[in-house]
């Protein structure tokens, strides 16, 4: 019976199976032949998960395949939830997350018998912008951007923000719906992922933002820390106050690295799975993904790891390819 | 429109007086079909005009790419494409001819499962893509078959929202033959199945392929149902097989409109046009075999 219905359910996938195991015997022997890079890895590895992290893991995925030409790396973006649904049902090796795995989402991965490791790859910041010389706004809190961005929000003047600021009238820029950064920043300011007013300059062209905000002088906008880095000439950064005692918090490297600069500052996570590890390109891949993690990191403008936390993600990942080769 | 129907009304009363009536009817006429070739002209100008910018050789030479946002194309998507609409045609095309002819040739209309099952297949002509896409997931790619998210799933998710178009249309083509071919191939003493298969299909070809084209080209646009059954939106190779993981042209345009770059925005438009561009040959062929075989017949 148990036979037959497995036979049943890959009869069809028979040849693929096949033909990976092949592959991924071929880079094994390959690989204890000659270490330094001779080695012809080939076959799929299958990545879905987080918008957010998407680019990230298609920086990864593109600057591996220029030395591995034989892997087929693919990547999805169904959602940091989508993304387990799929992966605790064993169809992804690696699942993407903006946030760490939920209790019940694990659960489910455990059941179906989908062991995973979380590796963070990544930090990810958001920065609010407004023009040069805006002089009033140096720091605002969760409270005042929530104030300003949450969905029935009618505030049109500076005024109305804080009765300290001028007479100013408010010119909002901000990400579309369609972005990882809409939701991140709707989600951490208004509480609720995709709550936001609708009466703002909607782009998905974070450009058309820097020349809208510093075109303005009521201007404010937001988008990702690293490109503020890249216009910081031309924008004012605004100190985050989280509420949560640490005072006005400027972005930076560091203040995201470290968690200070919050709630506008998250790490990001893969989530290969024991079995997908088993593959030796699936391997090669998220050890590619650490080792140069600077390179990825900056080619998909995000920011960078710590030394501890490049250290602990590939302790990490030391510690499960010995689990591996023990076995 | 309540006034124009009452004055073509009243025109077509008072029989060959002519009046104002036909004249305005026209102009109704005329003005419905400029409000609809002038929204297509302004979609296609549009998309002309914004697409050329990156309509070079690397669009279809080129895989994507989100680190060389100036030379990235959409090559594993065209492959991809291409892929899918062969293996559509292959799972659709001969399930679907082979049910028109059964409802049309064979079926007795008196029966009432036949008549439950073309009432069905009308109903079925109807029902939004997305649900073939999620009775695809659930028993093809999850399910029974467990064949997972590959280019074969997504050529049966295409292929069983274009059979009822399909069956549709290619019994309009045999309806079309006169009974007369038919009539004649039996009185000769041919059976059933000769008289089907040497004289009414032949004659029914130049329907069957336009219908069979018409309905291929609503599937090349399809990306809702591929999303759920596995078209990736990052992918750099070409399909090798049925098995293989794949992505489509409607799915790239998918993940490159709201990315930051400009270079990636003007990349959709170009991607939204070379669509257009396979759309039209494939409907510029449908309309040539249709116009070839007519004069034979």
């Amino acid at each position: 019976m148990t036979i037959r219905q497995v036979k049943r359910a890959h009869v069809l996938s028979v040849v693929a199976v096949a033909a990976l195991t092949l592959s991924a015997c071929g880079g094994q022997n390959n690989g204890s032949g000659s270490e330094s890079g001779g080695e012809q890895l080939s076959g799929p590895v299958v990545i879905d998960g987080s918008s957010t992290v998407e680019p990230l893991s298609i920086a990864a995925a593109e600057l591996f395949m220029e030395k591995n030409s034989g892997v087929q790396v693919s990547v999805s973006a169904s959602g940091t939830g989508g993304g387990f649904k799929k992966f605790c049902v064993g169809e992804t090796d690696i699942s993407g997350a903006s946030r760490p795995i939920k209790a019940e989402e694990g659960k489910v991965c455990t059941e179906k018998g989908v062991n995973y490791t979380e590796l963070q790859v990544a930090n990810d910041a958001l920065t609010v912008v407004v023009h040069k010389e805006n002089t009033w706004a140096e720091c605002l809190t969760v409270a005042q951007l929530k104030k300003i961005w949450e969905p029935d929000s009618k505030v049109a003047n500076w005024k109305e923000v804080d009765p300290s600021f001028p007479d100013q009238k408010l010119d909002l820029y901000g990400a579309g719906a369609d972005s990882g950064t809409f939701d991140y920043f709707t989600g951490a300011i208004n509480g609720k992922e995709g709550a936001s007013r609708k009466d703002y300059n909607p782009t998905e062209n974070d450009n058309i933002t820097v020349q809208g905000v510093s075109g303005s002088k009521g201007g404010l906008g937001y988008f990702g820390f690293s490109y503020f880095e890249e216009n910081a000439d031309k924008l004012k950064a605004v100190k985050i106050d989280g509420g949560k005692g640490k005072g006005c918090v400027e972005p930076s490297v560091k203040a995201a690295q470290d968690g200070s600069y919050s709630p506008l500052a998250r790490p990001l996570f893969i989530y290969p799975s024991d079995a997908g590890l088993k593959k030796v390109q699936v391997e090669k891949f998220v050890e590619f993904y650490l080792t140069n993690n600077d390179d990825i990191v900056k080619a998909a403008r995000f920011v960078p790891l710590t030394e501890d936390q490049k250290k602990k993600a590939k302790d990490e990942l030391a510690a499960l390819q010995a689990k591996a080769a023990g076995k | 429109m309540t006034a124009t129907t009452l004055v073509v009304d009243q025109s077509l009363k008072s029989g060959r007086r002519k009046g104002v009536g036909p004249t305005v009817f026209a102009v109704a006429l005329w003005a419905c079909l400029a409000i609809i070739c002038a929204f297509l002209f302004f979609v296609l100008a549009v998309i002309i005009q914004k697409g050329l910018a990156r309509f070079d050789l690397n669009l279809v030479t080129e895989h994507p790419s989100r680190l060389r946002p100036d030379t990235s194309g959409v090559k594993s998507a065209l492959f991809g494409t291409i892929w899918i609409m062969v293996l559509t045609a292959l799972i659709a095309l001969p399930l679907g001819i082979a049910a028109a002819v059964y409802l049309e040739e064979y079926a007795d209309n008196t029966r009432w499962w036949n008549r439950l099952i073309e009432l069905n297949i009308q109903n079925l002509a109807a029902v939004p893509s997305v649900i073939y896409g999620i009775l695809t997931l659930g028993f093809v790619v999850r399910g029974p078959l467990s064949i997972g998210a590959v280019l074969l799933a997504g050529a049966i998710s295409l292929a069983l929202l274009i059979l009822p178009v399909v069956i549709i249309t290619c019994r309009e083509a045999l309806r079309a033959v006169p009974s007369e071919i038919r009539s004649g191939s039996l009185a000769l003493g041919a059976t059933q199945w000769q008289t089907t298969w040497r004289q009414v299909l032949p004659s029914a070809v130049p329907g069957i392929a336009t219908g069979s084209i018409l309905a291929l080209s609503r599937a090349i646009g399809e990306a809702a149902p591929l999303l759920l059954v596995g078209a990736t939106t990052f992918l750099t190779f070409n399909p090798d097989g049925v098995f293989s993981r794949y992505t489509v042209l409607p799915t790239q345009i998918f993940s490159l409109v709201p990315l930051d770059r400009v270079e990636f925005r003007d990349l959709a438009y170009s991607t939204i046009l070379l669509l257009i561009i396979v759309l039209l040959v494939m409907n510029a062929l449908a309309i040539w075999l249709r116009n070839r075989y007519q004069r034979r017949w």
